[in-house]
């Protein structure tokens, strides 16, 4: 077909457009998302027994703050990356500034321990559950999010993709804290962000794939 | 600067178009066509038969897609983007090498450079030759435009090298005139 008639039947299909997209769609997404990912813990696992004593102690806040940071960057991440031309900028900040202070407490927290005490600190009760947990919790967000990009258009498909995976991930990570017993540095350290790549691992393997357009 | 330019009137008809102005919109594709032409076929230019194609399968994603462009934007950045992903989405699809390097440009060099002009003055300089006598044109057609050296052309024309080149000489002098150009005597030094 010659260009100039294509232009043509482009052109009849101009009509007005809002250009203010991903905010909405990606809220579209997080609403179905997180009720999605809320109902996983809830039915799957329940909340901790003690959540309103622990809500008294930093530690629990830690917890729940550092996948949170994590999600609300991997949010921008999404928003920014689902656009052509945008990169992540000083969104990948976000990612990173939260996990190393965490690590940074992990390692101070590790030196004050008597070296018996350390493996204590580091495995906890539940490291097994935790990693397998936080990814199949993430899942709605995952899904939702992946959804969102593909009716956006990254030009980054792998990066687009583990950004997805971060903003589940930290959702994930987050509403699984409301679960987990464990309340150390260490564990937080290694079991969450772990946890939290899974997804991201994923998203990254299957954006190149999935937000093809 | 006129990219600065061609990205203020490209911006201008893309809002309206977005705001949903048809006439706007076929210019900016229009204007569009052409910049991406110039951009795909310096990179595609082993395949020129894919240029078109691809130029029109940018236009169509472009059209896709342009609830993601946000005013903030830079609108080249936004249309180069799209434009090498599209590139690159065939050259991979073709595995070839150039697949395994992201061609390194800059987002300003697509609005650089506008073919709608360049195809078609091409033409004419084809017509324009018929008009010339076979002595002149065939050494003009073979040298500056088939890119093949005196001798080889010497050898296809059956004419004497230095013919060649007094054919070539005399054939861009008359050419030049033709066009209104004031006869510099060194118009071939300047090539086509």
């Amino acid at each position: 077909m010659n260009t100039d008639h294509w232009i043509d039947a482009l052109a009849r299909q101009a009509e007005p457009v809002a250009t203010r997209q991903p905010a909405p769609l990606l809220a579209r997404a997080l609403a179905w998302g997180l009720p999605g990912t809320l109902a996983l813990l809830l039915l799957g696992y329940g909340l901790r027994p003690d959540l309103g004593t622990v809500l008294g102690w930093p530690m629990f806040w830690v917890k729940l703050g550092m996948p949170l940071a994590v999600a609300l960057a991997g949010l921008a991440l999404v928003a920014r990356l689902g656009r052509p031309g945008v990169s992540g900028g000083a969104a990948w900040w976000g990612v990173l500034l939260p996990v190393l202070l965490v690590w940074t407490m992990a390692a101070w927290q590790w030196a004050q321990a008597a070296p018996a005490d350390r493996p204590a600190l580091l495995w906890g009760q539940t490291w097994r559950g935790c990693l397998v947990s936080i990814g199949w919790i993430a899942l709605p967000v995952f899904v939702a999010t992946l959804g969102a990009l593909r009716q956006l258009a990254p030009t980054r498909p792998s990066l687009a993709g583990a950004a997805a995976g971060l903003l589940a991930g930290g959702a994930g990570a987050a509403a699984y804290a409301l679960h987990c017993p464990e309340m150390t540095a260490p564990f937080l350290a290694v079991w969450y962000v772990l946890g939290m790549a899974v997804p991201v691992l994923l998203g990254a393997l299957l954006g190149p794939r999935l937000l093809r357009w | 600067m006129p990219t600065l330019d061609v990205e203020t009137e490209l911006r201008a008809l893309f809002v309206c178009a977005l705001a949903g102005d048809d006439a706007a919109y076929r210019l900016f594709l229009r204007r569009l066509a052409g910049h991406l032409r110039a951009y795909l076929g310096r990179r595609l230019f082993g395949w020129p038969d894919d240029v078109e194609d691809l130029v029109q399968e940018c236009l169509l994603a472009i059209h896709n897609k342009r609830h993601t462009w946000l005013p903030a934007q830079p609108l080249s950045a936004w249309v180069h983007a799209i434009a090498r992903h599209k590139l690159i989405d065939l050259l991979r699809a073709r595995s070839v090498r150039e697949a395994l390097h992201e061609p390194l440009d800059a987002a300003e060099e697509l609005f650089a450079s506008n073919q709608t002009a360049a195809h078609e003055a091409r033409r004419d300089v084809l017509g324009l030759l018929q008009e010339l006598p076979d002595k002149q044109r065939l050494p003009i057609l073979h040298v500056k435009i088939e890119g093949l050296s005196v001798a080889e052309t010497a050898r296809r024309t059956g004419l004497s090298e230095s013919a060649v080149k007094v054919g070539i000489h005399r054939g861009l002098k008359a050419l030049a005139r033709r066009f209104g150009v004031a006869d510099q005597g060194q118009a071939h030094a300047q090539g086509v």
